[in-house]
């Protein structure tokens, strides 16, 4: 794993620069006559936890469903670590990579998604094993151990023989994030992972995720309106309008001291909603 | 005219033979139409256009063909280029690769009722292709589709009278010989009707044992 970097760390500069875990280069994306994201640049350093805040609508969650492969972005290049997601280098040309290349390159990228998107048809434990033992190619007795370690972690190594219908919303998110942590991602992607929940439930997949944070290196990138959260773990926020990022800072200046007009107008509709 | 219950006791042995026949090229018919139908539903979601077309374009003709027609052409054209079935073979055959055209519409619906979720979250976890259909899609996808599809037994089971077209002795051609024989077809024809709503309904009791025992949908 990687080494982490201090939350006073100064922000990454934009495109393609030695030490980034994760690097946009002018990447767009335009659904129809919408631009969702428009020749966007930015990069995340390893074991950097980056909170991207910005009214629906601005490109927040298109950036982690590119990283995730869900969405592929129009033009520009999407670099994790020193590897192109969606291109590869043949004879000093970038071209189109194979599925091959992209699902090496994705190895090291998970995400966590909104509506948890467990898999229904299997018990807790087997949720958690799955891609360990048919992606990772661990024996079924290490996967087990692992995802007990795990469930326990999110506090549900009594559940291991449930099914996820038979679970809450917030445990059915525990196990989504025991799930992605089993296979130990170096990139781990939440999108809006409280936003189906109860202020309630969500509280307690917020700890969960601070633990995290605290005893884990693993790089975040997180879409959220939990602003409390954010401010608590990140090392960066980035305030995205219309596709593009206007404004780039600490927790702590960017909500205490927001430069932008639009970030501050932002945050106050957020606020005013909770 | 009398109904002569002695000519109809003494017909119902030879009917019965016919009734299993009916039933063999049913059971025969369905596999094959439960297996081929998801071969189909799986080509036509490929992403080679070239597998995905053609395979459109042949279930659309079969679907869109009669069934008659069809079994003449496995079991008058298909020998003349060498290729020879029994009669009751051919039937089923024949029966089950129509039904594969019903069913694979059957399957298609059902892996277009898995949530979107589900492929993100295979994605998610890098899980290959083979393996996100044969463990998330498909066990969530069948037994949606398993009510669907157990009524094409019924279906298929009623069809097999066509197949007297083509020599096979089923229920309906041994009741039209045994009239012929004797020329008396009230008898031999009323019975074959009470054995085929006889067994259909023992089919639809089943379909509905099958449907409670795997139709569970454990749904997000």
């Amino acid at each position: 794993m990687t080494e982490t970097t201090s939350a006073s760390s100064a922000p990454a500069s934009s495109g393609g620069h030695e030490g980034n875990l994760i690097t946009f280069d002018g990447v767009g994306k335009r659904f129809g006559d919408n631009v969702v994201l428009d020749n966007l640049s930015f990069g995340v350093r390893p074991g950097e936890r980056v909170t991207l805040i910005g009214p629906s609508g601005s490109g927040k969650t298109t950036i982690l469903r590119m990283l995730m492969t869900l969405t592929r972005p129009d033009s520009g290049t999407i670099q994790v670590g020193d590897d192109y997601l969606y291109h590869e280098e043949r004879t000093g040309n970038l071209v189109p990579a194979s599925e091959q290349h992209i699902r090496r390159v994705r190895r090291r990228i998970t995400m966590v998604f909104q509506h948890f998107n467990l898999f229904p048809n299997m018990r807790v434990l087997r949720n958690v094993t799955e891609a360990p033992v048919h992606v990772l190619g661990l024996s079924k007795e290490e996967a087990e151990q692992r995802a007990r370690e795990l469930l326990d972690m999110v506090g549900l190594g009594e559940k291991l023989t449930a099914y996820p219908t038979q679970l809450s919303g917030g445990q059915q998110q525990r196990v989504a994030i025991a799930r992605a942590l089993a296979m130990r991602p170096d990139v781990l992607l939440l999108d809006e992972v409280t936003s189906a929940l109860d202020p309630e439930l969500a509280a307690g997949v917020l700890d969960v995720l601070r633990d995290i944070a605290r005893t884990s290196d693993v790089t975040m990138l997180c879409v959220t309106h939990a602003m409390r959260f954010a401010r608590d773990i990140s090392h960066r926020v980035l305030m995205f309008d219309s596709g593009r990022i206007i404004e780039d800072a600490p927790p702590g200046e960017m909500f205490d001291a927001p430069r932008h007009e639009r970030t501050r107008g932002f945050l106050q509709s957020v606020i005013n909603e909770t | 005219m009398n109904f002569d219950w002695r000519a109809a006791w003494d017909s119902v042995p030879r009917l019965l033979d016919g009734m299993l026949v009916a039933l063999q090229a049913t059971v025969l018919g369905y596999l094959i139409a439960l297996v081929l139908g998801l071969v189909f539903a799986l080509l036509r979601r490929s992403q080679q256009p070239w597998v995905r077309m053609p395979v459109a374009v042949v279930v659309e003709f079969i679907r869109s063909t009669p069934l008659l027609v069809q079994l003449f052409f496995l079991f008058f054209v298909l020998p003349t280029i060498g290729i020879e079935f029994s009669p009751l073979a051919t039937g089923a055959i024949g029966l089950g690769v129509h039904y594969a055209t019903y069913t694979s519409e059957v399957y298609r619906a059902g892996i277009d009722g898995v949530p979107p979720g589900q492929w993100e979250a295979a994605t998610a976890l890098n899980l290959s292709r083979r393996r996100t259909w044969t463990a998330v899609i498909l066990p969530q996808a069948v037994p949606r589709v398993v009510p669907a599809l157990a009524n094409y037994v019924i279906a298929m089971f009623k069809d097999t009278p066509q197949l007297t077209a083509i020599t096979v002795l089923e229920g309906l051609s041994v009741a039209r010989s045994l009239g012929a024989e004797t020329f008396r077809y009230l008898e031999p024809f009323t019975l074959v009707g009470i054995m085929y709503l006889t067994m259909a309904l023992v089919m639809a009791w089943l379909a509905r044992i099958v449907e409670r025992r795997f139709g569970r949908v454990r749904a997000v």
